[in-house]
This record gives structure tokens, sequence and C-alpha cells, in this order.
């Protein structure tokens, strides 16, 4: 391996690009933990916002004018306000609200909620947002007649909705919701802004110290774009691993 | 296969001459060998089962497909030369499709005018005349300012021949322009056919109706499975069909 | 039918007002519920805030002017990112339906790599690698950052409209390019008069729902350094001694606003989608 980063040391003295995140152990160790964080939050915030889309496409259909006025006014806030400013507001705005709590690994006081945790939690509720409205569009082109159905085989209502809308709603909703994750992966990096060390911010600090924008920029697009593109693989092998012959776009005639 | 054109004895000019058109998409053979001759002033008419390659081979003549083999050679034009003027082709030939095709953002005048200012660079003045003539012509004189979604399926097929009427061609196509109409519209539609006809011009259908193939055409041509199985003239074609093939489909069918 | 006045999409914001004008119940609603859990929130701060601080509320609307200024210029930001966009866009779709391959094939490729950039790394690409200002013809033209944000959104909207100007072109029938052609317009003309015309009522939506996306991204200019709306809330909050509290009203002005612009926008585009979908 070693090998390996001398020769793009050499690479730099030949041709003046630098790419020091590979040569250079200290960077190579900052960006390799800033990937793996990247890929951390695009999973964990990915997971939660189907979890949320799922609970709240169920909400929606609730009997209480409440509840389904509240899962409105939660959509309508999230997908017509700038994720990024939802971040602040949750991280500076109620961030300093919450108490601080002693760390013992540093021996100071830090907040109770970490600026991960607050991305985290801002991008999955973003997510989420979008996520209710495609599961709850999944879920309403699951025909009626078989929902009718199970109530007349007596399943309770959250029978219905786990055995039977469910798997048909997921598979209706998976075009727009593989578009939804995509665009999650991409916004992540909006956690740069409070200081998360994911990719973003790792590139931004090494090409402060190392003056190589360009080379950071290139490599931050290619490593984007190769995620975004190992995802769009995944969820097309998903949609034809979970295809039910004869139904919806691909098994239909 | 190569069937022998009909002679041409009594006629005017060959203007349309079809030599061994062959045409396949993929494996599909659709048109295997189509020889036929139609001189000026003749209304000819292509029946046959569906499938049977009519639209394609129409739409081979004015050049909106090409062909694999063979010649057409239309008022001197060959079609299937690759330098071929495609513009000097279609200012000859108009074609009329089955679904009408017009503008929908366009009104109906505006759908005749478009394409002798735009293409021809005509005058302005003296193409609206005309298409206000055109309209008359086909029966809808007050519709100019209709959209074609404000017009019932007949108006709007009648429209699209002015509009290919508008070019001035010497041959029009028809690609089974009254399948989609119900059967009152149908008439209005073969009456304008019709009265194009008996002025003199050289028209080319492909229909299912057989009643108008008897009284208006000049020559019936029967094609299954990509070739001209029988032609002849309407009396001897309705009347005493050769072919075991065309005796099964006329049996069909009438 | 399509009538002219159907291709207007001049400002999405003057269209906003009147579907808002027209949907005033529900915008109404929400904007009620929003406010009111902001007006709770601040006078619940307020009230926690220590004696001696003016309360949240004063501050509020001591600094609302220039903070609306700020959003002023993210919308004016987001319009000039979505004009670029869309005048490149145009063409760059159209070319993708070239019948000539090579042409078609490296409009495919900046479309894709436009589209599946992360647009925060396409602004920061924008705004460090271009120069801050040019030399023509002698004379010294400043290159500002928020010109080159501009630009640096314009390129995500460029790929997105060209998409959607794709798929409006492949979803009008066939039909209508064999008339066309028969009729001897050439493929250019047969575009730009007979297949665009049709497709602008296809296109509206999406269009305008890219146009609430742009104007949402418009914030992330503040990460660059662009003096707009969210800059200038931390500006405003280091004004007022960096009160920890002031933080979270401050915020949920510049969501409120942001709010009030984009929820109408995405009404009208909801009846739009209906409206149109019912005439096809």
């Amino acid at each position: 391996m070693q090998l390996i980063y001398d020769w793009f040391r050499e690479f730099y003295e030949r041709t003046g690009i630098n790419l020091i995140f590979i040569y250079d152990p200290f960077d190579r160790a900052r960006m390799i933990r800033g990937f793996w964080l990247t890929i951390e939050l695009s999973f964990v915030t990915m997971a939660l916002s189907i979890v949320i889309g799922v609970i709240g496409a169920w909400l929606k259909g609730a009997k209480s004018l409440l509840i389904r006025y509240g899962i409105d006014s939660f959509i309508s806030l999230f997908r017509n306000t700038p994720p990024l400013v939802q971040i602040y507001f949750f991280y500076f705005g109620l961030g300093f609200l919450l108490p601080r709590v002693y760390d013992p690994a540093s021996g100071a006081m830090v907040p109770l909620v970490s600026n991960i945790e607050w991305a985290i939690l801002s991008l999955s509720l973003f997510a989420g947002a979008f996520n209710i409205e495609i599961f709850r569009s999944g879920a309403e082109a699951v025909p009626h007649a078989m929902i009718e159905a199970a109530d007349s085989l007596g399943y309770t209502r959250a029978q219905v909705y786990w055995s039977i809308v469910l798997p048909l709603a997921l598979r209706n909703a998976l075009p727009a919701l593989g578009n939804n994750l995509v665009n999650l992966v991409k916004t992540t990096n909006l956690a740069y802004a409070i200081a998360v060390p994911e990719l973003m911010y790792v590139s931004r600090e090494i090409w402060s110290d190392a003056s190589n924008v360009p080379e950071m920029m290139i490599y931050l697009l290619l490593v984007y774009i190769g995620l975004v593109a190992l995802l769009v693989a995944g969820l097309n092998w998903l949609e034809r691993a979970l295809q039910i012959p004869g139904y919806g776009q691909l098994g239909g005639h | 296969m190569t069937t022998d054109p009909a002679p041409r004895a009594g006629l005017g000019e060959t203007i349309v001459s079809l030599r061994d058109v062959t045409k396949s998409f993929g494996l599909l053979t659709v048109l295997n060998g189509i020889s036929l001759d139609v001189a000026r002033g003749e209304t000819i008419c292509i029946v046959g089962p569906s499938g049977s390659g009519k639209s394609t081979l129409i739409r081979c003549i004015n050049a909106l497909v090409p062909i694999d083999r063979g010649s057409i050679k239309v008022e001197g034009i060959e079609v299937n030369d690759p330098k071929l003027n495609k513009l000097a082709l279609r200012r000859k030939v108009g074609i009329v499709f089955q679904s009408y095709n017009l503008f929908p953002h366009k009104t109906a005048l505006q759908n005749i005018m478009m394409a002798p200012i735009t293409v021809l660079k005509q005058d302005r003045a003296e193409v609206e005349a005309r298409a206000h003539a055109l309209l008359k012509k086909v029966r809808l004189a007050g519709k100019e300012d209709a959209y074609p979604g404000e017009l019932s399926g007949g108006q709007q097929q009648r429209v699209a021949i002015a509009r290919s009427l508008a070019m001035q061609p010497d041959i029009m196509l028809f690609d089974e322009v009254t399948a989609a109409l119900d059967p009152e519209t149908k008439k209005e539609v073969l009456f304008t056919i019709q009265g194009l006809a008996r002025e003199g011009m050289t028209c080319l259908v492909v229909t299912h109706e057989m009643a108008f193939a008897r009284e208006v055409s000049n020559h019936v041509y029967f094609t299954e499975g990509g070739v001209i199985v029988e032609h002849a003239t309407p009396a001897a074609f309705f009347g005493h069909p050769q072919d075991p093939r065309t005796r099964e489909f006329l049996s069909q069918i009438l | 039918m399509l009538r002219f006045r159907d291709a207007f999409a001049i400002s999405p914001f003057i269209g906003a007002s009147a579907g808002a004008v027209r949907d005033c119940r529900h915008t109404c609603r929400a904007a009620l519920f929003v406010a009111a859990g902001v007006f709770v929130g601040s006078t619940a701060l307020a009230a926690v805030t220590g004696s001696g601080h003016d309360s949240v509320f004063t501050i509020l609307v001591r600094w609302a002017p220039l903070l609306l200024w700020g959003f002023l210029f993210n919308l004016v930001i987001s319009v000039l990112s979505m004009a670029v966009g869309t005048a490149a866009g145009v063409p760059l779709g159209i070319m993708q339906l070239s019948p000539l391959r090579p042409l078609a094939w490296v409009a495919g490729l900046v479309i894709q790599f436009f589209r599946n950039a992360p647009w925060l790394v396409l602004l920061f690409m924008c705004v460090m690698l271009l120069p801050f200002e040019f030399h023509v013809f002698g004379v010294r033209v400043p290159f500002p950052d928020w010109v080159k944000s501009v630009i640096g959104f314009a390129l995500p909207a460029m790929a997105n409209v060209a998409e959607i100007v794709r798929g409006a072109v492949q979803s009008v029938p066939t039909g209508q390019w064999e008339s066309s052609e028969s009729l001897g317009f050439t493929r250019g003309q047969a575009m730009m008069q007979i297949i665009l015309p049709q497709c602008i009522k296809r296109m509206l939506p999406p269009w305008m729902n890219l146009y609430s996306l742009i104007a949402m991204s418009t914030v992330n200019a503040s990460v660059v350094g662009v003096n707009e709306m969210l800059t200038l809330t931390s500006q405003v909050h280091a004004a007022e001694g960096s009160r920890p509290e002031l933080l979270a009203p401050l915020y949920s002005f510049a969501l409120v606003c942001f709010f009030l612009y984009a929820y109408p926008i995405g009404k009208w585009t909801e009846r739009l989608e209906r409206k149109y979908q019912v005439k096809d």
C-alpha cells in the first residue's frame, strides 16, 4: 500500500495534481473517517426517513381530524422550508435550549444532543416528510377491493395496513422513493454547515491546508456521483427482486 | 415475388410507380416485393387484412419510412435515392392519417396555413385566401377559429384533408382515414374524398370501406402478407375475385 | 387547448399570489398554524429571558426589514438562476433528442452529471474556481460571489429543465412528428412551431416544482459567504450580543418567510397539475 501512496506523491511532484488525501497519512485518515461518516449519515437517515414515512402514511389515514391535520402541517412545513435552515434551527435554535451534560471522556460540558445527532434528526424529518407523501400515494394505488377483502376476512385495520397495503404500496412507491433517497444522500452534505466532519467538511479542511481546491472538488464530485450510482443500482436490484409477476410496471402486461 | 402491374392502356401518364418494394422491420418482412402503377387522375384503393403492410406502403411512398429494396418513383423523383430532396417530394405528395394529427394548439385555419407559409414561404394573404377556400371546399366554412379539440372527429379529418391540400400536391395519400370515425361522420369524409377524386386528383386510398372502393376507385389492389395478391377494376374485383385468398377476404367483410 | 396566456410563467411569485388568494383557506390555515407556533415559541422564550434585555418580539420587529431585504435577495438569486437554467436547459434537452448520436450522447452526459452532483459541491466549485474578476477590453469587471452562486444554482436547474423538456417532448404523440414531416417541415421547424408549444403546459408543474427547490437552496449560498438572508440572520444574532435564546426565533423567522413563499407556489402547482391532467 505504501507503494501506492508514494506513487501519488510522485504524481503530485510530476504533474502538480495534489491528491494529498491519498499519500499523506494524516489527511488520509481524516478522509476515510469523513467518507464513512457520510455513509453512516446516509444509511441512518434513509432508514429513519422510511420509518417516518411509513408511520406518517399510516397516521394520515387516521380517523382523528387533529392527527391528520397535524401530519399535513408537518409535511407542509418540512417541504416548504429550506433544509439548511431546518438544520440550523434544530442545532443552533433548539440545541442551545437543551441542557449541557458532563462528558467524562473529554472532561467538559457537552450539549445533550451532538451535532451529528441533530443532523440525523433534521435530515430524517426532512426526507421523512416527502416519504409520507410517497407512501401515501403508493398506498392509494392499492386497489380498494383488496382492502375490503381483507376486512371481510376479519383483519384489523393495523393488520390490513401491515400485511396487505404496505407490501403493495412499497412496490408502487419504489421509483419515487428511490429518487427521494438519492436526493437525501446528496443532501447529507448540508451537515457540513454545522461542523459535522463528513466528506465535504473534511475535504474543505484538506483544501484549506493544502490549497488543492480543484482536485478536492473533482474528487468530491466523483465520490458523490459514485455513491449515487451505487444507490441507484441497488434500488434497481431491489425493484427487480420485489417484482410480483403480472403486477406493476415491470411485471405488468 | 413480383406481380405485373396492370396494363395502362387508355389512361394518362404514370405518375407513381412502385417496383419490387421490400421493407422489413427486424425479422418481420412487412412488404415483400410490391409493384404497382398509378396514372394521373386515377383513384386506387388498397384493401386487405390488418398487418398486411398497407400503412407501411403508404408511408414509404412519401418517404416517412425508408424502404430496404426496390424503387418508388413519384413524378420522376426516385424516393429511394439517398440524396432525395424531401421537400420537393412532399410538395407533390399530401398525406392524411387515421388519427388526423392536427396541431392542437392552432386553430383550423392556422393548421391549414402553417405549412405553405413556413415551408413554402408563400405570401400570407394568398395563403389565407386559399385556406378559406379550402375550408369552404370541405364544407367547414365558419370553423376557421375553432381549435381541433372543439371539432368532431369527422370535422378534424376534413381539416386534415384541407391542410394537406393547401400544399397543392399532385397526389394525395389516405391511410385508413375513416377507421376512427363513427358511421355518420365517415360519410362526410368519404364524400369529401370522392369530390377530390372527381376533380381529377390522383388518390391512393387505403381503406376498409368496400362500398367506397367499389364506387369511387378506378382500380383496387388487395394485399395480404406483404404482397399484392390480386388487383382489378372494381367491377371485376368485387364481381369475380380470382384468387381464393381474395374470395375469403371478401366473404368475411361483405 | 393551449392558449397563449397559458405559456406565461413570468414569475411564479405573481402566480403564487394569485393562487394564494384563491387558496386562501389553505394558506391562511397553514400560515396561521406556523405563525402561531413561532409566536408561542417566541413569547415563551421571551418569558424565559432575563430582565434588562429586549424581548424577542421587539428584536424581531427591529431587524425584520433587514432580514426581509435579505430574503428578497434570495428570491432574486432564485429567479435569475431559474431563468439562466431554463434558457440553457431547453436547448440542452432538445439536443439530447437530436438524431445526431454524438450530440445526443454529449448532452446526455452533461445532464446526468449535473443532475447527480450535489448542489452544494457545484456551488462551491463555482464560487471558488471561477475568477473573481474579468478583464474585458481592458476594463476590469468584478465577478461577485452572488453572481457565481447564480451560476452554481443554474447548473443543476439546467440539467433538470433538460430532463423535463425531454420527458415532455417524448410524451407528444408520434403522429404530430409524422404530419409535420409530411407537410415538409424540417425537424427544427417542427420542434419549434409544433412540438414545443404543445409541451409547455406539460412542463409547467415539474418546472414550478423545480423552481421551489431552487428557491429553497439559495440559502446554501450563506455557506460560501454570500450576504443573503441566512448570513444576515447570523449577523443580526451577533449584533444582539449573540444571545443563544434568540437563535430559535431568528431561524423560525427565516422558516416562516420561505414557507409563506413556497406554500402558495406548491398549491398552485398542484392545481395546474390537476387541470392539465383532466384536459389530456
